[in-house]
């Protein structure tokens, strides 16, 4: 049997305590940006112009289609032999992610557009209102409330995929992790720690996506 | 009588199947013409390309001063100026499509708002008296999902009124309701036309048309057939198509 034993990690606190804020900064940071990003190429996505439909698409498929990891490794090795721009392991991963959360978002956004009545955008233009005032004040409120379970599901996953930018040496939580289990030569324990302090985060968000699903289930 | 309304060689096609020939029609000031014919005929959207909510693919629309042409030379109006024009006619569906994140004084509030910029105090005041005109005052502060069908349809009837509009549509304003309730809402369309309201009404209420409509209009399959002082229209019609779709009609409702 193996003998548990978790008392040293305590003289590695600091490390958690960092690892676990640069996980939670970096989710923060990719997601307010794939959102932006996923705003824009949903909107794109629902534009009366062919080329911007087709662009928007385009984005999206080679992000969902491709695996983020490769995504990572090709913004991070690749890109800057391409453009000629050097770049941090943080600037490649928060680009690789934002734009790989924002084709998520995108497709979430769209959808959630797309479920309004059309009888909505028929009667807000009726008024007189102009196409955008009709998605801004009708469509778009509307929407928002459908959306944000699912935009929140895909922002969970988000912070799951953050810890795939330890392999470019980004220090978030799994980075320490590992660079204290090469340590203290006690991986299981360590490892163990790591899964429960995401689960400690993501559990409670989980739940809270569940009643708002339920509550918004209830008000339909 | 001046008029309100003039459409002139108005077509329509959606893919390859033409929806509107070539349909010319003028309604006048404080008129109410009633359009009847035949499901597919083109009725709604005949009447949706009066406020543009349908893009004809040739011919003119004319609502009060405003005039639009369609047709292979003139380049299509853009938003602005499209929006303008539907700011001056009020529409209202079958299914209401009212707002459902605002409430019933939120909802006839948000034409003025938004799109007259008319100050929320003024506003207000202007919503109110509409819903007592709808006989809705005191359902301001719910919310549509609350209401009954003829309440939505009503509270709907009060959100295109407060845009001040120089017409009225209405595309089977009653078909979605029970039949108890179509009185309240009939009520309402009935005292408009009394005030003056210019109105076109696709309607499948026959007698409704019979007694408030000044004209009856009967189009099928895009082609205005019979058009005519309503009474004479339906009591005594001239073309057979005309006859043939009444005679089924009350013999549906004999049934
Ligand atoms: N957006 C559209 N795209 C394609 N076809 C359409 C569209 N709108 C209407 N049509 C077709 O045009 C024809 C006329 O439709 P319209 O809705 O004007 O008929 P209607 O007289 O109002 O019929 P109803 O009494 O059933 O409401 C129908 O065959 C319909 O299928
Ligand atoms: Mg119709």
């Amino acid at each position: 049997m193996y003998q548990w034993d978790f008392s040293f990690i305590w003289s590695y606190r600091w490390l958690f305590v960092n690892g676990t804020v640069v996980t939670l900064l970096f989710t923060f940071g990719i997601v307010v940006l794939g959102l932006a990003v996923g705003l824009f190429s949903g909107l794109l996505r629902l534009s009366r112009f062919a080329p911007l439909r087709w662009l928007s698409q385009a984005y999206v498929e080679v992000f969902r289609c491709t695996p983020v990891l490769v995504q990572l490794v090709w913004f991070y090795y690749a890109l800057p032999i391409l453009s000629g721009i050097e770049m941090s392991a943080t600037t490649a991963g928060v680009l690789a992610l934002s734009l790989y959360g924002g084709a998520f978002y995108s497709e979430i956004i769209r959808g959630g557009i797309n479920s309004i009545e059309p009888g909505q955008t028929e009667a807000a233009l009726a008024l007189g209102m102009t196409p955008s005032q009709s998605m801004r004040r009708i469509v778009l409120p509307q929407a928002l409330k459908r959306m944000v379970p699912p935009l929140m599901n895909q922002s969970i996953i988000q912070l799951k995929n953050t810890s795939l930018v330890s392999v470019l040496a980004v220090p978030d939580l799994l980075y320490q992790g590992q660079a204290v289990a090469h340590d203290s030569y006690r991986p299981l324990e360590i490892y163990t720690l790591v899964a429960v302090i995401y689960f400690v985060i993501l559990f409670p968000l989980t739940l809270l996506v569940g009643r708002l699903e339920r509550r918004l289930a209830r008000a339909d | 009588m001046t008029a309100k309304i003039e459409v002139a060689a108005l077509s329509k096609s959606f893919g390859d199947h033409q929806v509107l020939r070539s349909v010319n029609m003028s309604v006048g000031s404080g008129e109410v013409v009633a359009l009847i014919g035949p499901s597919g005929s083109g009725k709604s959207t005949l009447l949706r390309c009066l406020n543009l909510l349908v893009t004809p693919d040739g011919g003119r629309v004319r609502v009060g001063g405003q005039s639009l042409d369609f047709g292979t030379s003139s380049k299509l109006p853009g938003t602005a100026s499209l929006a303008k024009f539907r700011a001056g006619t009020g529409m209202v569906f079958q299914q209401f499509n009212l707002f459902p994140h605002k409430t019933v004084l939120g909802n006839v509030m948000e034409g003025p708002l938004t799109v007259r910029r008319m100050p929320r105090a003024e506003a207000e005041t202007l919503a109110r008296a509409l819903l007592g005109k709808v006989g809705l005052a005191e359902k301001a502060d719910q919310y549509p999902a609350r209401l009954s069908g003829g309440q939505k349809q009503r509270v709907a009837i009060a959100r295109a009124l407060a845009m001040q509009p120089e017409i009225m549509l209405f595309d089977e304003a009653t078909s979605a309701l029970d039949p108890e309730l179509v009185g309240e809402v009939l009520n309402v369309m009935r005292e408009l036309a009394a005030e003056g309201m210019t109105m076109v009404i696709v309607t499948h209420e026959i007698a409704f048309a019979r007694e408030v409509a000044d004209r009856v209009v009967f189009l099928r399959d895009g082609v205005i057939v019979e058009d005519g002082p309503a009474k004479q229209v339906i009591d005594a019609p001239q073309q057979e198509a005309t006859q043939a779709f009444l005679s089924h009609f009350h013999r549906q409702r004999d049934n």
